[in-house]
């Protein structure tokens, strides 16, 4: 968004420089909920970490695109399978939203992309985790998308206009993707006996992993303090996930469901209290070994070594018209 | 090998009859014709727009924002350019 080109002014290097009294003038805008827009100067390390944080999201919509591609052409309607293929094509959308995002902070989609497919960068550790049965599906609109929007509504109110934008875009788009979800598994669960356990399974598989994406517990957490002085992030990750919980509890009761967590209790306040989540386990995925990292990369790679042609005719043909252009100019 | 980069266009679209096209993001696109369609898809997916303009991003011209003291302040010291600047009695009501 907006141009990338000024960033590259020659007086960009001097304004990078930080002298404390432009930190000082930058975190009072902050605290005044100013929004910072990309030519405004800003502390290195406040664009690096929004760098890194949108690119990631960035990256989490792409590869999201693949567990739940895997269900588009077995979809068992027509109704489902217009709207698994609507979400999807908004996750590429959301994708694309985020990626323009980052760039207006300097980077370029091209090498946040190569970083990606190199296996330099991180999404999200959901999207590592297969999609064995068409409940999967509906567990992930219900819960990984509405863990997706808890985490999101906030960031609408993020500090960096370019990226908040972005959220109330992609807010405004989500909230399809929690519903069709939550439509699937009612229906599983009005269904059969079968259905009704291909629920029940799916939400046993993917709760805990769902709990984990709102990241490690506060006291672990290596981002969260400047982020939050930043405004970057509003709430801490154990505040985002305990809000997620309370909200699901009731969900999960209506469909007739358990949470599989035996050591679940609701406190005076009415909070539900999960029990410990297995950390281990979220850091092997993060580290490259959860059931599909390797899957979701060479598909991702796949992809785009497959679309190099296009990529490349498109450029062809593009370089050719403004000969042909030029070159009719100079008749 | 690393990926070529593809031309940036900053996306404006009029959401309704009688709007301004207004800015809603950027995108890649090789030319203007796949710019178009590339923001038809992104940004149009629920007839969000009646038109769209794209633009090489690299044609714009944007003012500093460090210099917007100077770059607006000429404006500042007009207040005889609002209407309230003016006084108008009461009993005439309002104009
Ligand atoms: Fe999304
Ligand atoms: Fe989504």
């Amino acid at each position: 968004m907006y141009t990338q080109a000024l960033n590259n002014n020659s007086d960009a290097a001097d304004r990078t420089i930080e002298d404390a009294a432009h930190t000082t003038a930058f975190q009072a805008r902050i605290d005044a909920e100013a929004r910072i827009e990309p030519n405004d100067w800003m502390p290195a390390a406040y664009r690096k970490t929004l760098v890194r944080q949108i690119s990631q999201h960035a990256h989490s919509e792409i590869v999201g695109m693949l567990p739940e591609g895997n269900w588009i052409t077995r979809a068992p309607s027509l109704r489902r399978k217009v709207a698994l293929l609507a979400k999807v094509q908004d996750e590429c959308g959301h994708g694309l939203y985020l990626y323009a995002a980052a760039e207006t902070l300097g980077a370029s989609r091209e090498e946040l992309v190569d970083a990606m497919l190199a296996g330099k960068a991180k999404y999200s550790s959901i999207f590592n985790y297969p999609t064995l049965t068409w409940a999967d599906i509906g567990v992930i609109g219900w819960l990984v998308d509405g863990a997706a929007i808890m985490n999101q509504i906030p960031l609408c109110r993020c500090s960096y206009g370019p990226y908040a934008r972005a959220m109330i875009r992609v807010c405004k788009e989500e909230s399809f993707h929690q519903r069709q979800g939550y439509e699937i598994m009612l229906t599983l669960c009005r269904g059969s006996a079968a259905q009704k356990a291909m629920a029940q399974d799916a939400l046993n598989r993917w709760w805990w992993p769902v709990l984990m994406m709102f990241g490690p517990p506060d006291q672990a957490s290596q981002h969260g303090d400047a982020s939050t002085k930043w405004k970057i992030k509003r709430f801490s990750n154990d505040e985002l996930r305990q809000k997620f919980v309370d909200a699901t509890v009731p969900q999960a009761q209506y469909l007739g469901l358990s949470i599989p967590d035996p050591g679940m209790t609701q406190d005076e306040e009415g909070h539900w209290r999960h029990g410990a989540i297995d950390w281990s386990e979220f850091k092997q995925v993060l580290a490259g070994n959860g059931p599909c990292n390797r899957d979701r990369l060479a598909a991702r790679r796949k992809a785009h070594d497959d679309g190099a042609w296009v990529r490349e005719a498109a450029a062809a043909y593009a370089e050719k018209r403004k000969f042909r252009q030029a070159a009719q100019a100079a008749e | 090998m690393a990926t070529p980069n593809t031309p940036l266009w900053e996306v404006f679209i009029r959401s309704r009859n009688g709007l301004a096209h207004r800015h809603c993001g950027s995108l890649h696109a090789s030319d203007a014709t796949m710019a178009l369609q590339a923001a038809r898809d992104i940004y149009t997916r629920r007839g969000e727009g009646l038109s769209i303009w794209v633009v090489p991003s690299g044609a714009i011209t944007a003012s500093d924002p460090a210099e917007k003291g100077m770059m607006f302040e000429p404006a500042e010291s007009k207040i005889y350019r609002h209407p309230t600047f003016y006084e108008v009695p009461e009993e005439v009501g309002h104009m």
